[in-house]
């Protein structure tokens, strides 16, 4: 949790601090929220304010990061009620009366501080068969995908994940049944539903149905609306539950014909 | 994060409560609007059913309906059913033609599109 960055201090900041002006913070800390004044700079992240109330003020502050530039995905915090990146999230655009309230992910256990226990988010993305499945006899052959052809579209459109679980945070449907596989999970189980390659397709769909998969989701969008990454896990659930229904269908089909066969 | 960790129960609902988002609303009234819509089915089907035994009894039954509470009823009803239909169509142009909508907006016409139709019934006379 303490990557080896350079320390800024109050007596040489790296980014000279607007005077005058000071950012009042409130983390949720393990045993309530505890305030803390920050000086304003120019072009602030959240993660910024966060990093140096620990080096500067708080060294026991927990929180996570690694790459700073919105490519990991660890730094994701609630600010001010909304699932976010702190380290592309500008406390000019979302500070409300020169105020910011820093609360660790929803639906996600906490081991301390605004640093979330990220296991159950990974748990439900293999639960979902996120993983690509060969198969036991992968074909000799490369196979041929058309880059324009609707599933190829259907992959792109969800492939830049990089679970940082805010959709997660942001699902009411977790909330409610903490077994729901969450947007994330689904929506790579809806990547690899559309890849040709893939052997696991039958076992996918199954487990992504039921209770705790894709016909749970009630569209309310938040997945879509919070992803920083302009993805839209709601059609990818709504894709699987159509997936799903063909399938049922075929089985039952399939069944009909064999008795009456 | 070593497996002796202590982590504490997942944070639930504080941001919804601070945030109140236009799909949660939507789906609450999707929701309510269907239970409504079953509750009434059951009854509906008992007046229609008064008329197997008689117009007489059709007449008299539909007589106790003639007050304020059942006129209101019978508005709310007619809202549900309106708001209910609009929702319902908003989740299938969601889901089925992939349609990114800004749900606020949408949401707010659903529910104007459920009260003018029973604002509509009101005019009506009924």
């Amino acid at each position: 949790m303490n990557a080896p960055v350079p320390t800024p201090s109050r007596a040489d900041p790296t980014v000279e601090a607007v005077p005058g002006e000071a950012l009042t913070v409130r983390i949720r800390r393990d045993d309530g929220f505890q305030t803390f004044t920050v000086a304003r700079r120019p072009a602030q992240t959240i993660l910024d304010v966060v990093t140096e109330i620990q080096r500067a003020q708080d060294p026991t502050l927990a929180y996570r990061f690694a790459c700073r530039v919105g490519m990991c995905g660890s730094c994701a915090m609630t600010v001010n009620g909304r699932p976010r990146w702190t380290c592309r999230t500008r406390v000019a655009a979302v500070a409300e009366d020169d105020g910011l309230t820093l609360e660790p992910l929803r639906n996600l256990p906490v081991i301390k501080d605004l640093a979330v226990d990220m296991e159950p988010f990974f748990a439900k993305w293999t639960a979902a068969h996120g993983a690509f499945e060969p198969g036991d006899a992968p074909p000799a052959d490369f196979a041929r995908v058309a880059p324009d052809s609707p599933a190829r579209r259907a992959v792109d459109a969800g492939i830049e994940c990089i679970n940082c679980g805010v959709c997660y945070a942001a699902c009411d449907v977790v909330t409610w049944n903490p077994d729901y596989l969450g947007p994330a999970a689904l929506n790579r189980a809806w990547t690899l539903v559309n890849d040709v390659r893939d052997r696991g397709q039958e076992a996918r769909l199954e487990a992504v149905s039921g209770d705790a998969g894709c016909q749970s989701c009630h569209t309310h969008m938040s997945c879509t609306e919070h992803c920083p990454k302009a993805l839209a896990p709601t059609f990818a659930i709504a894709g699987l539950k159509r997936a799903t229904a063909r399938s049922a269908l075929k089985r039952l089909g399939a069944r009909h014909f064999r008795r009456s066969a | 994060m070593s497996a002796g960790t202590q982590t504490a129960g997942p944070r639930r609902g504080a941001f919804r409560a601070a945030r109140p988002r236009a799909g949660f609303a939507a789906a609450l009234l999707h929701r309510l609007s269907g239970i409504a819509l079953a509750l009434f089915l059951p009854m509906h089907f008992i007046a229609l059913g008064t008329a197997l035994q008689g117009a007489d009894r059709l007449e008299s039954f539909l007589g106790l309906t003639h007050n304020g509470f059942v006129r209101t009823a019978e508005w709310g009803l007619v809202s549900a059913l309106a708001l209910h239909m609009v929702l319902g169509l908003r989740v299938l142009a969601v889901e089925w033609f992939v349609a990114r909508e800004r749900t606020a907006l949408v949401v707010s016409a659903c529910v104007a599109a459920g009260l003018a139709v029973g604002l509509l019934f009101l005019l009506g006379g009924a």
